[in-house]
């Protein structure tokens, strides 16, 4: 399939501290943060009208998952949506903790580790076809996967028992174990395989990718999820012979890539049939691929528009990566890191260089690195201030998302009882109504009018 | 360039109201970006001179997913 449905699940950290000192712990101040989700949906675990889903998970993360997509511009958005719903819920939070003589403040990363050695995901879902064969997987997803940290890495600042300190590219690096399985928590593979289609399972599959970094950058986000989009349709369309590009070792490759994010450690990762290659050369290799499959088909132009800065990236990647610095986070944090140690003449080790990485990613929009180079114009946006705000309450129009979102806001305005799933619509009345939406794609359905008709 | 980077979008798609985005971006901005990460360390300047240390050491979560 070309047109495709996406979402992203983001879990962010989160801490309250004053002058330096944790104040209470982040079970303690998610809660607090969690008070109004928990007022409105009698629940901490809720779908909200943009079609989203809002909830506290495993470690007391706040995690937002978007809605379905179909169209990258509209998922940039949800992303972002999610994030201003949550930064919402941080100021009211604020102003519970200080009327309750708390002093201090709350901070909310998006990023995957603290300095404990702990890490938290970013998973990006891609509804796949359920005829899947993981060979073709491991011949060429894997490898894609493995190597698009070199433009899509958050960027980090690792210490690690064996190459001492560094700036590294991916935030997942260490913590990444395996290449597939079903695990999450325990051993983090680089895609999941657990069977939750959240669809008609005989039609659907759910691909669940975990390796990636959560991404600051709009346009980061954007071509990870388009040019991801083009090599599932590549693997789905059996008449496309597929170049072997099985790495020998998938979770070795992706760690030394990771160290060396300007090439000059001539870092190459070694395929199965014995030929080896720089991050580069693999991502160019695919990218000309998938250029070429293109060429014949009708791709929507979101997807198409990916490509083209998937392309570009690349080619800027071989000339100069720090040109990059308006568009990928690893290169604009990079650059940030390197003003501060210049100036003052600072060691990797420094805390005020550990203290930037972490502010790279604090979702407050004033103070916050990325935000604040972003609203210089230093970045990119993908879609403007805007249609962020319309997508806080507004779901997708083109996906099963929109009944959800619609529904929620009927039920809630009509002060119904009512219980929603990703794929379940539910009026808790004495009648039991469901609708039951199978199929991620569709937007629109005659069921779903009469059960909002009845509202 | 390839074939593949002067593809138009159709006109009936939504997402035409969507900025372009310049392949690569120019020196003069590469120069703009200088200064203003010069001026944000000074802005926040006050922010890493407290507790740095404290605050990274004690930003521990639990793991996730």
């Amino acid at each position: 399939m070309h047109r495709r449905i996406y979402g992203l699940e983001t879990e962010y950290g989160i801490t309250y501290s004053f002058n330096g000192q944790r104040r209470l712990s982040p079970d303690d101040v998610s809660r607090v943060l969690f008070r109004k989700v928990v007022a409105w949906g009698r629940s901490s675990n809720v779908f909200l009208e943009n079609g989203s889903r809002l909830y506290l998970d495993v470690g007391s993360h706040p995690e937002y998952a978007t809605a379905e997509c179909d169209n990258l511009y509209d998922l940039v958005a949800q992303d972002g949506a999610g994030e201003r719903i949550l930064q919402s819920l941080v100021t009211s939070a604020q102003l519970q903790l200080s009327d309750e003589g708390s002093r201090g403040s709350i901070y909310l990363f998006r990023n995957n580790t603290d300095s404990a050695g702990n890490s938290y995901g970013c998973h990006e879902n891609y509804c796949t076809e359920r005829d899947e064969d993981l060979r073709r997987h491991e011949q060429f997803l894997i490898p894609f996967l493995v190597s698009r940290q070199i433009w899509s890495g958050a960027g980090k600042v690792v210490t690690t028992a064996s190459r001492g300190t560094h700036f590294g590219l991916s935030q997942r690096a260490e913590h990444i174990w395996e290449s597939i399985s079903s695990a999450t928590t325990r051993s983090r593979p680089i895609i999941n395989t657990r069977d939750e289609p959240h669809a008609d399972p005989e039609k659907y599959r759910r691909l669940h990718v975990i390796v990636g970094d959560s991404n600051m950058s709009e346009f980061a986000t954007f071509v990870k999820v388009g040019t991801t989009c083009l090599i599932l349709s590549m693997i789905e369309d059996r008449h496309t012979v597929l170049r072997d590009l099985t790495l020998e070792q998938p979770i070795k490759a992706f760690r030394e890539i990771s160290m060396d994010p300007f090439g000059d450690g001539h870092c190459k990762v070694r395929l199965a049939n014995g030929r080896e290659m720089t991050p580069l050369e693999l991502q160019e290799e695919i990218c000309e691929r998938v250029e070429a499959y293109v060429a014949k088909r009708d791709i929507p132009s979101d997807q198409l528009e990916a490509l083209r800065l998937w392309r570009g990236v690349l080619e800027q990647l071989r000339l100069d990566p720090l040109v990059l610095a308006d568009r990928l986070d690893w290169v604009a944090k990079y650059s940030l890191i390197e003003a501060l140690r210049t100036r003052e003449n600072l060691p990797l080790t420094d805390p005020k260089v550990q203290l930037v990485d972490l502010l790279y990613h604090d979702t407050d929009p004033q103070r916050g690195l990325y935000h604040r180079l972003a609203a210089k114009g230093n970045l990119i946006r993908m879609v403007d201030e805007a249609r962020i705000q319309m997508a806080v309450t507004q779901a997708p129009e083109t996906t099963r998302a929109r009944m959800r979102g619609a529904f929620v806001r009927r039920a809630k305005e009509k002060n119904r009882d009512f219980t929603v799933d990703w794929v379940h619509l539910k009026l808790n009345d004495q009648v039991q109504r469901t609708v039951l939406m199978k199929d991620p794609f569709k937007s629109h359905d005659e069921r779903f009018d009469r059960l909002l008709n009845s509202l | 360039m390839t074939e593949q980077e002067h593809i138009q979008k159709p006109s009936t798609e939504k997402n035409d109201e969507a900025p372009s985005v310049e392949l690569v971006a120019n020196t003069a901005k590469n120069e703009q970006l200088k200064n203003d990460l010069d001026n944000l360390l000074d802005e926040i300047d006050e922010v890493l001179e407290d507790n740095a240390e404290e605050f990274v050491r004690n930003y521990v979560q639990k793991g996730g997913e």
